[in-house]
């Protein structure tokens, strides 16, 4: 894609907006609409298109696969490291309230920490599904 | 839309029987999972329809608004699309594989070489 | 316009018009998640449906080098079972509630109570991701666990070694 000026130079001035926005629905899921799932796949197509226009070994060096898996794999135990948290300190399996302080807090911090972990597994995989899929 | 008792529930159906054909009828394999996305994507609307109450907004709380739409069927489909994205990756993948192996993705064609291979 | 998609999905011979047209559907039905108030469901489906869905049926399509599906010939048994099955959906719609009815069992069951105490308890004005992330949390840990399982199963279907069992058929069938 040597060739084509316009499409990298567009994309290169749009792949960190949509990470940003990315990042924006992640935490912004308590207020609107939003939440990790959303955030995951907005991420993972800044990927796709720095993949599609400067080719899939460029994007491999910044992504690789040992990457990839690991923090899939991350996303998954953050969520149940969460609830084993709850379980080690008495209450039932994610159930927030015994988190923090209070227990709106605890609520507060155990959703973040999870929309946290499906955002991480959900952007991998979709990130993963792609390069796989094109090699 | 008050006059015909559930019309939308009709055209939900209609949509869903011409997804179930597709994925019964069509030879193609690419064309099975894009019926069976139809299929998925009318069931979604079914239930979404099913939550709306008339008057109401967004389920996202706000200071002066009373009347909401039930939040409980949209968390159910958020679940069914990301696994409908999961399915149909898979499905996809499966497609690749076949087509390695036959060199086509016709169904008939397929089952032509199944007693040779 | 969702039914004339469909329809056209079924008829169109290109595989590539028929990926285009499915992302146009998943787009559409966005549209009217929006009008019936699902701003969470549309956003997710918009993303996924026109984006990811779209990217992975294109990358198969360009694996598997198809241009045009073989013309179907009109299946009776599918016919007759989406009939049957239509006839007796639409019988069964005669009891359904009218769309947004205020007082249909859907919205009194369990509903009013995650809608009164969630900022009580949880404190997020979005309901719908408090219900997600903590009333229904162990369904969303199920869904993380399928998708990771996905991503586990297309990497032991099309990662290394994907060529080898073609050659290996191929190096087979010279030798005898």
């Amino acid at each position: 894609m040597h060739h084509h000026y316009v499409l990298r130079v567009v994309s290169k001035i749009l792949i960190p907006p949509i990470l940003l926005f990315a990042l924006y629905v992640q935490f912004h899921g308590d207020f609107g609409p939003g939440g990790g799932f959303q955030a995951g796949v907005i991420f993972a197509a800044a990927f796709v298109l720095y993949a599609l226009v400067f080719g899939l070994a460029a994007a491999r060096e910044v992504v690789s696969d040992t990457v990839l898996r690991i923090v899939s794999a991350l996303g998954v135990l953050l969520y149940a490291g969460v609830g084993i948290v709850n379980m080690l300190k008495g209450n039932n399996f994610l159930a927030y309230n015994n988190l923090a302080v209070d227990p709106v807090a605890g609520q507060h911090l155990g959703v973040l920490l999870v929309e946290a972990g499906v955002g991480m597994t959900v952007g991998a995989v979709v990130i993963s599904l792609f390069v796989y899929f094109s090699s | 839309m008050d006059s015909l008792p559930g019309y939308n529930y009709w055209i939900v159906i209609l949509l869903m029987m011409t997804g179930l054909y597709v994925v019964m009828s069509c030879r193609n394999l690419l064309k099975k999972i894009v019926g069976l996305n139809i299929f998925q994507a009318s069931v979604f609307v079914f239930y979404i329809s099913i939550a709306k109450v008339s008057g109401g907004t967004a389920p996202i709380l706000k200071d002066g608004i009373d009347v909401y739409s039930n939040p409980l069927p949209h968390v159910l489909i958020l679940t069914a699309i990301v696994v409908g994205v999961a399915t149909t990756a898979l499905g996809l993948a499966l497609i690749v594989r076949i087509h390695g192996d036959y060199d086509t993705i016709e169904e008939d064609e397929i089952e032509a070489e199944e007693p040779e291979g | 316009m969702l039914g004339v998609t469909a329809l056209a999905i079924l008829r169109a011979p290109g595989l590539f018009t028929v990926v285009m047209l499915s992302s146009i559907y998943s787009l559409l039905s966005a549209v009217v998640f929006v009008t019936l108030d699902a701003v969470d469901v549309a956003f997710t489906e918009a993303v996924v449906g026109a984006g990811a869905s779209t990217i992975l049926m294109l990358a198969a399509l360009a694996l598997t080098n198809q241009r045009r599906a073989k013309p179907t010939p009109i299946s009776p048994t599918g016919l007759i079972a989406a009939f049957l099955m239509g006839g007796g959906l639409i019988y069964a719609t005669v009891d359904m509630p009218v769309l947004g009815d205020p007082s249909a069992p859907a919205t009194l069951h369990v509903a009013p109570r995650y809608l009164n105490d969630s900022y009580d308890e949880v404190g997020l004005p979005n309901v719908v991701t408090s219900v997600l992330a903590s009333y229904r949390g162990y369904d969303t840990f199920g869904e993380v666990t399928v998708i990771f399982t996905a991503g586990i199963g297309v990497l032991a279907l099309l990662g290394r070694g994907r060529r080898d069992r073609k050659s290996r058929r191929k190096a087979s069938s010279e030798s005898t």
